[in-house]
């Protein structure tokens, strides 16, 4: 277990410097002039451009200019943008909004996918199935973007149930609907996960073991079957919270949220290209710490399964 | 590469290792009247009994229809645009109203296909082919070649999606830069490609595994067949299928990919016609004229969900477990 651990974080620093690599090349290595717009309507002044080519390291080779930044980050350092705003602030001002609305996404998918996968599964081709599966196909097909458009339509300007948009430190409740459109397509995932294990188990023997003891529906499905049918789900939600983050660019943009890739995308625009490096360093190391832990959660959670 | 080595020959090859499982084939009873069906014969036969299949396949042809030949449907101009009827509603003359240039909706919407539906079959071919070919080295070689090939592929599948594509595009398709549409297509192709040929690898890489192992690939090799004819004749034929299922499910995500760059302006761009040119175009005038919106999203939702569902019913009659 120990020497699985240490070899799967091993291989996570390649994929690490990999990707950054990538976003970093693409980012800086742009052709054009880096200085364009910054000073408003007229050229910047050389004075700018010569203090900002040397704290950027602009002269110098881009692997040059990648192995500062990275010496930089090892020692907890993330930059700052062209404005001198330290990027470690962004990040605290944001970070803490976009996992509010990832976990609020991850509980609201978790909680319907799975009643919905629990109900179909146990009562295949009933009119529930069908309806849950048609349901299904379609937050499937719907790209999120429309998803959020139209549910914001109808609750916040249509019947005012709720605001359009959220406030600037949302508090839980407002995020809610954001959630919901955030994690909706996975909520169907989950939903034919879980329909599709607790199908395959409800055929088992220890299930009909169960039921021949006597022991109440509510008891076999809850503790016997749910025990055993849950593993993929849990583990498809700890992917997903990875994923959440860093799709969550158009979610926020809708709903106004301040979050992460609310930022990442305006930074994106205005390239502020050390906040769009900063961001995707944090979101990509998340993705890959999550998938780790995901696959030893998956250890723990069924004994069956052993790494040497 | 004539000579016929056995199984090779038809089409029913692709029976291979899920053989056994497959009754119908068993060359045990052939009664006449009912031909002895092989493994693609038989999901043949399951999927000719599903609605759903006849009814994804109906709208997927009108989709190709529209974007092969839009003046079968409509023969006004998308381009032509009027102010004096800007955001004019739905009426007997145009049936989907018109947009806030004073351009006819329907037009739009049905010129909007062709975009949307090249890009997602343009990039789900490029996806299927560099994945499927770096799956197959990958499982082919094994040792050294497979684990850099699949850290390569974790590099890329590590980065967000919608993130990955926007820093692509947003670097060589820029507010500055003037490109013509073509190219704005070809970026926008290329870099959905890019983004997501690591899932096709691994399925390829699974099925290719999965399959290297049987016996009649130590029997083509011992009959002294190379490595491109075991990997073509052999190998191929046997572990296309799931790739092939996941490439009409892509296709349906792609349309919705190409849409969401779009709306996210960093994709493709007026002049060129599309479903998520259009959404973009129609949300800031969401309170006023929600029929703006309505339209090409109706128009993306149903294209998504044929090519979703096409996708789901061929898996499902390619699975023996779900038999």
């Amino acid at each position: 277990m120990g020497r699985y651990v240490l070899r799967r974080l091993l291989q996570l620093v390649p994929v690490f410097f990999g990707t950054t690599f990538f976003i970093y090349v693409l980012v800086w290595a742009v052709p054009g002039d880096p200085f364009a717009g910054k000073c408003g309507e007229r050229r910047c002044p050389d004075s700018y451009i010569q203090a900002m080519t040397e704290k950027f390291h602009l002269d110098e080779p881009v692997w040059v200019q990648y192995a500062y930044y990275i010496k930089n980050l090892l020692q907890g350092d993330f930059g700052q943008t062209f404005g001198g705003r330290p990027i470690a602030d962004i990040i605290a001002d944001a970070y803490p909004n976009t996992i509010k609305l990832a976990l609020v996404a991850l509980a609201i998918e978790g909680i319907i996918g799975v009643i919905a996968g629990v109900l179909t599964g146990l009562r295949r081709n009933g009119f529930v199935d069908n309806l849950v599966l048609v349901s299904t196909l379609f937050l499937i097909a719907l790209p999120t973007f429309v998803t959020g458009f139209v549910l914001q339509y109808l609750f916040g300007v249509q019947w005012q149930i709720v605001k359009p948009t959220v406030s600037g430190a949302p508090s839980l409740g407002e995020l809610i609907l954001p959630g919901f459109v955030l994690g909706s397509v996975s909520m169907a995932y989950i939903a034919r996960l879980a329909r599709t294990s607790i199908a395959e188990n409800r055929r088992a023997d220890y299930v009909r073991t169960a039921i021949a003891k006597g022991l109440p529906m509510r008891r076999v499905v809850g503790v016997h079957m749910l025990r055993n049918s849950l593993i993929p789900v849990v583990t498809y939600l700890g992917t997903d919270l990875g994923t959440l983050m860093g799709g969550a660019i158009v979610t926020e943009g809708i709903f106004n949220v301040n979050g992460i890739g609310h930022h990442v995308y305006r930074a994106i625009i205005t390239k502020e290209n050390s906040t769009v490096v900063s961001i995707v360093v944090i979101l990509v190391l998340v993705y890959l710490v999550m998938n780790l832990l995901v696959d030893l959660l998956y250890a723990a959670l069924d004994p069956r399964i052993r790494y040497e | 590469m004539s000579e016929p080595t056995p199984g090779s020959l038809t089409a029913a090859t692709a029976a291979g290792p899920t053989i056994e499982t497959d009754s119908a084939a068993s060359p045990v009873e052939p009664s006449p009247p009912d031909k002895p069906r092989g493994f693609l014969g038989d999901a043949w036969y399951d999927l000719r009994r599903k609605p759903l299949f006849w009814i994804s396949v109906t709208f997927i042809a009108i989709f190709l229809l529209m974007a092969a030949f839009p003046q079968l449907f409509t023969s006004v101009d998308p381009q032509y645009g009027d102010l004096s009827r800007s955001r004019g509603e739905p009426s007997a003359e145009a049936w989907f109203g018109y947009d806030v240039q004073g351009r006819d909706v329907y037009a739009r919407v049905i010129h909007g296909a062709r975009a949307s539906i090249v890009v997602a079959v343009l990039s789900t071919i490029g996806t299927i082919l560099i994945g499927g070919t770096m799956g197959m080295i990958a499982a082919y070689c094994g040792g050294w070649v497979d684990s850099l090939l699949s850290r390569i592929a974790e590099v890329f599948f590590g980065l967000p999606f919608v993130l990955g594509a926007i820093v692509i595009l947003s670097t060589f398709n820029g507010p500055g830069e003037r490109r013509s549409p073509v190219e704005i297509v070809m970026l926008v192709i290329l870099s959905l490609v890019v983004l997501s040929w690591p899932v096709s690898m691994r399925l390829m890489r699974s099925a290719v595994l999965a399959t290297k192992e049987a016996d009649y690939i130590t029997a083509a090799r011992a009959l002294g067949a190379g490595p491109a004819r075991i990997i073509l004749k052999h190998l191929l034929p046997n572990s296309v299928a799931p790739i092939l299922v996941y490439a009409t499910i892509l296709i349906g995500s792609f349309i919705g990919a190409e849409a969401t760059l779009s709306f996210l302006g960093v994709g493709l761009q007026s002049p060129v016609v599309s479903w998520g040119v259009m959404i973009d175009e129609a949300r800031q005038f969401i309170r006023v004229s929600p029929f703006l919106l309505l339209f090409p999203a109706s128009f993306l939702v149903v294209a998504v969900l044929s090519f979703v569902t096409l996708g789901e019913t061929v898996r499902e009659a390619l699975d023996p477990k779900l038999r």
